[in-house]
């Protein structure tokens, strides 16, 4: 057996250690206890990802995941108050603060108190250990082969566990917020879980931010996302780790009937990350709008992999990706399109471009389109290009120094991405994120 | 009185071709040059090294302008210091609404200087000003820089952004090119507003029509990347009669 073999390496063999130590703490007995050892098995029988795993062709963690954290301890007091002044700069006025300081929800930083009718907010940790049986059976419902949700389904700590009912129309933007506290070096596992009932709407940000003194860390997240029939979800998603950290998440988002997903992700934080997202559509005349933005300097790896799974006729969905990558940054999209025998009369096209800023920068775009209905319509570009010298001669001409012509034409570049934001209070939340990757530069 | 700007002996290649072989010019505050010549004389080449463009490497003379050492000068820098090229071609830029792009350029070019920036009412109220003038819509400074915009809207938008910078030296390359008459005059007249006794200017023009409605003091001949002849307003007509071969030969 191959890939037994391959999965002992030693950071292989130090991620079952890690597992060993943990398990009495996870939470959840019974039947989920077997669900984690049975996860931890499907981990182990492949191992950590590596680049021969097509999927993983780009982001080798045998080769960039060099250490295995301890599991995070739950926040002290100390770490409790770096979090709170990491949270001050990244607030958004008006939305409901749900905190996760190291993994472990953070109920003195959060806001669960004076809940709009038809929502429910619990988290992880409550839902496993005291939860009904359908809550739990679909956060362990994802029946998906990759092994880094594999991995986080066996190690799973806490996370929120957010319900809106049908019908409910939340006003206030629902905000998770996962901070590093800057303790010693350790990783965390987080999941949570939204279900958007009939004809509900809500608004989710997701950050992940670090408090000042935060470096190493290692963030593995997942999210699990249900969209009701009729029902509306603007998500926004940024990741402004620490630049030592490291961040997988994976995201499983299944929509209904008449539905519509709007999600929008800008990473500029993190040494190594990765968001993985399959996006199924399970019920016609759904639409999905998907856009991403990496912005990445240093020697900084971001990995944006999405999968668009049409199952079912009439439905649309729309991919624009942008990466702006300097000095030795890896970006890397894969999109994935896969339109089954079925769906007919699906309206897919994606686009993304990639902006190199150095000669030795490097972006990987890999559109695959997978067609087996007849009657569709889909399509699929790639380009990469570095700045145009005639527009920056332009700017410069004018009075920009080359750093400010730069950004402009940086802003410009990502702003089609950006732009599809239909929040203004989001849009100006991602507006913000990509200017304050531009000032970092200098 | 020192010049405003002095081209002395200068030579210039792209990759490996000379295109100036030491060109001299002086350009005093107050006046309007117009420079004049075939296609490839180097008139646009000229244009851009004093503005900065990358990709022509002098190998010989100067640049000043009020006495300083414009070639060691980046072009943002230049542009600071009161230099102005209005583009032959202005490009297009998708993304940059071209309220943001004067707010961004004109505050640069008050920091370098050591001014403060404007506060966004004031500047508000001089574009709108300056726009009226140019009989530049609202609309068109919502939308991206240039996008969309016809050849005449090009231009009027490059005099806009120079009644805006009040540079103290304006070139103005090819600003007829693609420009029909009634887009001419609106341009020209623009122009002609901001001519003042502390301004000079550059006209670049391979034909005389352009002179009829900014009128030169001035009027040099460039032949094969040299100034050729020198006069006043009138030699602009003598070449509209006899066209510029009888340069070619004597270049």
């Amino acid at each position: 057996m191959m890939n037994v073999a391959l999965a002992k390496t030693d950071t292989g063999r130090a991620l079952s250690d890690a597992f060993a130590v943990a398990r009495d703490r996870l939470p959840g007995a019974g039947k989920i206890a077997e669900a984690r050892q049975r996860a931890f098995e499907a981990y182990e029988r492949v191992g950590l990802p590596h680049r021969r795993i097509e999927d993983w062709k780009y982001t080798d963690l045998r080769v960039l995941m060099r250490d295995v954290l301890p599991l995070a301890a739950a926040p002290d007091a100390a770490a409790l108050t770096r979090a709170a002044a990491a949270l001050k700069l990244h607030a958004i006025e008006g939305a409901r603060r749900l905190v996760l300081v190291d993994g472990v929800f953070a109920p003195n930083l959060s806001e669960t108190g004076g809940l709009e009718k038809g929502l429910a907010i619990r988290t992880l940790r409550e839902v496993l250990e005291a939860g009904d049986a359908r809550l739990q059976a679909q956060l362990l419902g994802p029946e998906n082969p990759d092994t880094m949700v594999a991995l986080n389904s066996a190690m799973m700590t806490d996370g929120v566990v957010i319900e809106v009912a049908d019908g409910a129309a939340l006003t206030q933007p629902l905000h998770i917020v996962h901070v590093a506290s800057g303790a010693a070096p350790s990783a965390m596992f987080t999941r949570s879980l939204l279900r958007l009932g009939k004809a509900a709407s809500a608004t989710l940000v997701e950050s992940y931010i670090a408090a000042a003194s935060a470096k190493t860390y290692q963030v593995h997240d997942s999210l699990i996302v249900s969209i009701g029939d009729g029902a509306r979800l603007d998500h926004v998603r940024l990741v402004e780790d620490s630049r030592e950290a490291f961040n997988i998440t994976s995201s499983q988002v299944t929509l209904g009937a008449k539905a519509h997903f709007n999600t929008f992700g800008l990473t500029s934080g993190s040494n190594v990350s990765r968001y993985q997202a399959t996006i199924a559509f399970a019920g016609e005349g759904s639409r999905v709008e998907t856009n991403g933005v990496n912005l990445l300097n240093g020697r900084q790896h971001a990995d944006s992999t999405l999968f668009l799974d049409h199952a079912v006729p009439n439905c649309g969905s729309r991919e624009i990706f942008r990466s702006v990558v300097d000095d030795r940054g890896h970006s890397v999209f894969q999109g994935r399109i896969i339109v089954r025998p079925h769906a007919q009369k699906t309206d897919a096209k994606m686009m993304t471009r990639a902006l190199l800023l150095s000669d030795e920068a490097e972006a990987d775009n890999k559109p695959e389109l997978e067609i087996f209905a007849d009657d569709v319509t889909c399509g699929h570009g790639a380009t990469t290009g570095a700045l145009d010298e005639s527009l920056l001669f332009y700017l410069r001409a004018r009075g920009l120094p080359e750093k400010e012509a730069q950004s402009l034409l940086i802003q410009a570049f990502v702003g089609e991405a950006i732009e599809s934001i239909v929040n203004d209070g989001m849009r100006e939340l991602a507006v913000t994120a990509a200017q304050r990757w531009l000032e970092a530069r200098g | 009185m020192m010049p405003l700007l002095e081209v002395k002996n200068l030579q210039v290649r792209v990759e490996e071709r000379e295109i100036l072989h030491g060109l001299s010019l002086t350009v005093n505050k107050g006046e309007v040059h117009a420079i004049m010549g075939p296609n490839g004389s180097g008139k646009s080449t000229l244009s851009h090294v004093i503005a900065g463009k990358p990709g022509y490497e002098v190998t010989g003379g100067e640049i000043l302008f009020n006495g300083e050492d414009l070639l060691a000068m980046s072009p943002d820098a230049r542009a600071a210091k009161g230099v102005f090229l209005a583009f032959q071609y202005p490009v297009e830029i998708p993304g940059v609404a071209t309220m943001t792009f004067l707010r961004t350029a004109l505050n640069a070019q008050r920091k370098a200087r050591g001014e403060g920036e404007y506060s966004t009412p004031d500047f508000l109220k001089k574009v709108r000003e300056v726009a009226a003038k140019l009989n530049i819509p609202q609309e068109m400074l919502r939308r991206g820089v240039n996008v969309g915009f016809s050849g005449g809207e090009k231009k009027r938008n490059e005099v806009l952004q120079m009644a805006l910078f009040e540079p103290s030296l304006c070139i103005l390359d090819e600003m007829d090119s693609g420009l029909d008459i009634d887009a001419l005059r609106v341009a020209a007249d623009g122009v002609n507003a901001l001519r003042s006794p502390d301004r000079a200017m550059v006209v670049i023009t391979h034909y005389q029509r352009l002179l009829n409605y900014i009128v030169p003091d001035f009027v040099h001949v460039m032949s094969k990347g040299r100034v050729v002849k020198s006069g006043g307003k009138e030699l602009a007509l003598e070449l509209e009669a006899s066209g510029y071969a009888q340069f070619e030969d004597a270049a």
